[in-house]
């Protein structure tokens, strides 16, 4: 029996068509991913993100464990609210899963890691924290809600009261604050402006029906899938796993090297990894007809490869893709599309922000 | 549930055959087939004059989900393609059986025609 997020009434109400999306009843889309995906871009879209696992860890060495247990560094994190995305890696390198990091409190930091992860992250976490006296505490009553796009910030302020717009005012990307029965941050998924919220579950239909009522689309999965890899952000599963080191996908820049005696899990490994560098994640773009899927190989200087994401690009109106290949790769390949070699190009995978082509 | 007009016929994977006159049918996919393949982003149609046989992949329609062969219903050959899809594919996902069909075959065996499978009979073969 799948679960269900609080918000299931609001997606069958919707017309949502429902998926199993890792044992959630998940909406893949309301009627047409794309239109969502332009909302989104051009306006304001939601997406009930519930499904995602947060957990809390206190205790006095909370900030000495993180800076252990992830390879991006939690000292970088001064100002209370302030958020931080990193890969938590294993002994070898490999991503566990990849995950964003708030400093609540000096006692009191919380992680939102993915759920198709969710037991694995949770038994690897405890495991990690008995060394260093960590309480974990999975949040399974809190719903989340990502508003996202130029208008998002506008749409979700006509539900806030004073004392919430204050919280939120001026508050730059990569922050949280809890403001009343609400948690806001300025993280998303989709290279748009825009906000994720966390907010109790009973609270959550309420919420989602006050910003459908405020102009706000309903996205789902579909668009959500589109929006993240025009914006080059990677899916856990497909464009890293625990085999991938986050050195082939991208990750490079999550990973703190100094200062050089910190340990963490993976560090040796990472090294070993770095002065070896034989592969890397990088872009593809097809402006002919068709389109670049998942599994595909890709020929490149001094190699093959594999796409490890591609989609149609609703903003760009042509393919594009994330792909593993050679570090020799230079700036263009071909794709084994259906048994045919089609020439694309290579560029950094990064292609759509704040509406705009960035390739 | 889904919309299959009752004056078509259909073959089991998903395309539906409607007569013109003089042996010439036009040939679409079905709104079900549609619905799994989700927003229609490219299809790819044959070449009027191509010979094909029943069975045949003859066009590719490319979906945000997948690429998905398209097959010759009946065997003959193309007449007329569907030029509009080339700049609004969405065509076959909001007007599957009007705007949004795909190719015209002028049929080189009216017998396969008669051996499609009805409305009911494919309501059932998609029920399953």
């Amino acid at each position: 029996m799948a679960q269900q997020t609080v918000l299931i009434g609001k997606h069958i109400e919707a017309g949502a068509k429902v998926v199993d999306f890792h044992g959630w009843d998940m909406p893949l889309h309301y009627g047409s991913q794309i239109e969502e995906h332009h909302a989104v871009r051009t306006d304001a879209g939601m997406f009930d993100v519930s499904h995602m696992t947060i957990v809390d860890l206190t205790g006095e060495r909370t900030r000495e464990f993180l800076r252990y247990l992830v390879a991006n560094d939690v000292a970088k994190l001064t100002v209370p609210g302030k958020a931080l995305y990193t890969g938590m890696l294993n002994a070898a390198g490999g991503v566990i899963d990849d995950l964003i990091v708030y400093f609540m409190t000096e006692t009191f930091f919380r992680l939102v890691v993915n759920s198709a992860t969710r037991e694995n992250d949770l038994a690897w976490i405890n495991a990690q924290a008995k060394a260093f006296d960590i309480t974990v505490t999975e949040r399974p009553e809190f719903a989340m809600i990502a508003v996202q796009g130029p208008n998002a910030k506008a749409k979700v302020a006509t539900l806030l009261n004073e004392e919430q717009k204050a919280a939120v005012a001026g508050m730059k990307p990569f922050f949280g604050v809890q403001t009343g029965n609400l948690f806001i941050a300025t993280t998303g998924y989709t290279g748009e402006d825009g906000y994720e919220i966390s907010l109790p579950n009973e609270a959550a239909p309420d919420f989602w029906q006050k910003l459908l009522d405020a102009g706000v689309k309903p996205a789902g999965l579909g668009a959500r899938d589109t929006l993240r890899l025009e914006a080059g952000m990677n899916l856990y599963g497909q464009d890293m796993d625990e085999t991938v080191s986050p050195l082939a996908a991208n990750m490079g820049w999550t990973i703190a090297w100094e200062p050089s005696d910190r340990n963490f899990i993976g560090r040796s490994a990472l090294e070993a990894q770095r002065a070896a560098g034989s592969y890397k994640l990088v872009g593809l773009v097809m402006e002919q007809k068709g389109v670049l899927r998942h599994g595909q190989k890709v020929i490149v200087a001094g190699g093959e490869g594999e796409i490890t994401s591609g989609t149609f690009s609703p903003t760009l109106g042509y393919s594009i893709a994330m792909a593993r290949v050679p570090a020799s790769v230079g700036d263009s390949a071909e794709v084994d599309i259906r048994g045919k070699l089609v020439p694309v190009k290579v560029v950094k995978p990064s292609f759509v922000r704040m509406g705009k082509k960035v390739i | 549930m889904s919309n299959i007009p009752q004056e078509l016929k259909y073959a089991s994977s998903h395309e539906w055959v409607r007569s013109e006159g003089n042996g010439v049918y036009t040939v679409g996919i079905t709104e079900h087939a549609q619905d799994l393949l989700g927003d229609m982003v490219f299809v790819e149609l044959p070449d009027v004059g191509d010979t094909v046989a029943q069975g045949d992949d003859v066009a590719v329609a490319e979906s945000v989900k997948a690429a998905s062969d398209i097959y010759a219903p009946i065997s003959g050959d193309i007449v007329a393609v569907n030029e509009a899809l080339n700049d609004s594919p969405e065509t076959v996902n909001s007007a599957p059986y009007a705007d949004g069909w795909l190719f015209q075959i002028k049929a080189s065996d009216e017998a396969e025609v008669a051996a499609l499978l009805d409305a009911a009979g494919y309501a059932a073969s998609i029920a399953e």
